[in-house]
């Protein structure tokens, strides 16, 4: 079984997305767009669904909140209320202002580094991975976007080209 | 152009008589003697008492038992006030070192001769409660005059922030900030006059600042060792500086602005880029100095060196609050053309983060003395956490807790609604923090939202509303020929 697709590479980010948004019209299905930096709105005119890792943050922070909260409660009021230093460890609130610091890092620290984790596994990024990298080019100064071709490979490669691509080339991957 | 609606205005001026209206309540129903104060600490200590009876026989006694243990309370407080009572009240004076008023230190000194008769003890503690009642109407005057002229301070400094930072989003709000700023001239006006009336105390009605009190000073070497610093002169000319150096800035500022307009280069634009630059540099040493001046003095004991920051963080997020309100008003008014949903993110992100920047102001401030827990400085937070611990930490949850929770998303950051409701919250709660430095060191455990703060601040915000209406009708809503107009009208984030 032979899968077709086209390589559509562009020079220029403004022609990209002119590209992209006319591809859009056209109904053809975009697998990919590889683009050597990050192309302002490139998401949006490929109507990519919004992120959801902030929301994953904020939860994360609120973990790492309840785990400062909760480990400093237990070591510090609960398994062994010492007097240090005159600071009165009868319950949590009473001694809680010395608590922040240790809180507010937990938060932040759980926050930032769960979200990266989550980011890494949601992009499947990690050492040895192999690279998925098409062409070379676009990580230096092409750009480069992948369509499915149904059929329609003529048809698509006169569109492609009317797009103001360098390059059309058809590609078949198993 | 901007045409004040009829609405907006009577509105306004209803404020202001509502508020002038309770303003003088407050003033009129203040205690003008001790006898005065003898009745309410009478009507006070007897109610207690009585409640306190009850609770103590509850069923077994008859009620004739309880008329008559009622009446023996009654002889009890002719005879000057009960020992518990006394004791009561020497512990809050005790808590409230940092009000030292006369009575006070008289009392030191009688104490060191251990002659302290439960009568003369009740007479200086009925002539504390007098001068702390005395001080009510004008602490509620003074929080709400220097909450407002500070708010348009907030957003002049804002203002020249943008402009040395060359914002790209901004301009397209300049006019707005200037109409805000417009406020402050007026506001410094009648500033200055309640400090001058504190200072001279004219009309004999007020302590706000004890070390104004030569009897004070004679009597306290704490407050006499600050002498140098802290006396009329000085000042009141420190106060002028001030407050003429902001005004200048905040009128040449406005004047170049419309001044560029019409201009066929830049040159106005460069002038306020270099005024803005030195103002900032002006301003942020004039708010040190302001902040230990009008509010850390209210408690001359008591010293904190990141007060200065602490004070403009409040009010810095003040005033971000008010340019937010007052574009949402103008927008839904449909005066301001090019203000998109952008430029209000913008604004409602600077409001989240100058919250949280206030809350680690407040925090450090708190936990570097909490920690500590030295006598002479923990006596702040001992009477504001005993006296006024709703306000004291309600501040926090109005001007911390609420915008982090609600401002955190970014699609709460551009809806009207929200921001109105967080804009609200913040303001209120920057209000009570004011309300929180100045009302412990003036009138103690007597506070209370009552009629006088409440028309105080309906006063100025009717002054306030109706200052910068006016002002915004004087000039068109968008700069001309700012050199980062065009940038500003298309911003988008």
């Amino acid at each position: 079984m032979s899968n077709k697709v086209i390589y559509a590479i562009y020079n220029d980010d403004d022609i990209l997305m002119d590209a992209v948004k006319k591809t859009r019209a056209a109904h053809h299905h975009i697998e990919e767009v590889f683009s050597p930096f990050p192309v302002h709105g490139l998401d949006k005119a490929m109507g990519l669904a919004p992120t959801r890792l902030a929301i994953c943050a904020f939860i994360y922070g609120l973990i790492g909140l309840s785990f400062g909260t909760w480990m400093m409660n237990y070591i510090m009021i609960q398994d062994w209320p010492q007097d240090i230093g005159g600071k009165p460890s009868f319950s949590y609130i009473d001694n809680m202002p010395a608590f922040v610091p240790i809180m507010f890092e937990e938060t932040v620290f759980f926050a930032a580094h769960l979200m990266v984790i989550t980011f890494y596994m949601r992009s499947k990024l990690w050492p040895f991975k192999v690279s998925e990298n098409p062409d070379v080019r676009t990580t230096d100064d092409h750009f480069l976007m992948e369509v499915a071709v149904n059929d329609n490979e003529d048809e698509l490669i006169s569109f492609f080209e009317s797009t103001g691509a360098v390059e059309v080339k058809v590609i078949v991957k198993n | 152009m901007y045409t004040f609606s009829s609405k907006l205005k009577t509105f306004s001026f209803v404020l202001m008589a509502v508020g002038l209206l309770g303003i003088g309540y407050g003033f009129l129903t203040a205690p003008k003697d001790i006898q005065e104060v003898e009745k309410i600490l009478a009507a006070e200590s007897h109610g207690a008492h009585g409640e306190a009876k009850h609770e103590a026989n509850t069923s077994a006694e008859t009620s004739h038992e309880v008329a008559a243990s009622h009446s023996e309370a009654t002889v009890e407080k002719k005879k000057e006030a009960s020992p518990e009572a006394v004791a009561a009240d020497d512990t809050t004076k005790v808590t409230e070192s940092t009000v030292a008023e006369p009575v006070h230190v008289e009392k030191v000194t009688s104490k060191e001769s251990n002659e302290v008769s439960e009568a003369a003890e009740h007479k200086e503690h009925a002539e504390h409660v007098l001068h702390q009642l005395q001080n009510k109407p004008w602490a509620s005057l003074y929080v709400a005059c220097i909450f407002f002229m500070l708010l348009s301070m907030g957003v002049l400094a804002f203002y020249a922030i943008q402009q040395v930072a060359q914002a790209g989003w901004s301009p397209v709000l300049f006019r707005v900030m200037q109409g805000i700023t417009a406020y402050l001239p007026v506001g410094s006006v009648i500033f200055f006059i309640i400090l001058v009336v504190c200072g001279l105390n004219i009309f004999h009605s007020n302590s706000l600042f004890i070390w104004l009190d030569p009897e004070v000073v004679a009597h306290d070497k704490i407050i006499a060792n600050k002498s140098g610093y802290l006396n009329f002169p000085f000042w009141i000319i420190r106060a002028a500086i001030f407050l003429i150096g902001w005004n200048l800035y905040r009128y040449y500022s406005a004047k170049n602005c419309l001044a560029q307009d019409q201009a066929s280069d830049d040159l106005n634009y460069k002038k306020n880029f270099k005024m803005s630059a030195g103002f900032l540099v002006f301003f942020i040493v004039t708010e040190s100095i302001m902040s230990w001046d009008w509010i850390m003095s209210i408690d001359p004991h008591w010293s904190s060196t990141l007060f200065g920051w602490y004070v403009f963080a409040s009010f810095f997020v003040s005033g971000i609050t008010m340019i937010t309100m007052v574009s949402l008003y103008l927008k839904s008014r449909g005066y301001l053309e090019y203000v998109n949903t952008s430029h209000i993110h913008d604004l409602a992100k600077f409001m989240f983060g100058i919250s949280v920047f206030w809350t680690y102001l407040w925090f450090s401030q708190f936990m570097l003395i909490w920690y500590a827990n030295i006598p002479e400085e923990i006596t702040y937070f001992v009477t504001r956490i005993q006296l006024y611990n709703l306000p004291f930490f309600g501040a926090v949850v109005m001007n911390f807790l609420f915008p982090i929770l609600i401002l955190i998303n970014t699609d709460f950051k551009r809806i009207t609604w929200i921001l109105v409701m967080a804009g609200t919250v913040i303001l209120l709660g920057h209000y009570i923090d004011f309300f929180n430095m100045v009302m412990p060191g003036t009138v103690g455990d007597r506070w209370f939202i009552g009629i006088s703060e409440i028309a105080s601040v309906l006063f100025f915000l009717g002054l306030f509303i109706y200052v910068v209406f006016s002002a915004l009708t004087k000039a068109p809503l968008l700069p001309k020929r700012n050199p980062f107009i065009e940038e500003s009208k298309h911003f988008h984030y």
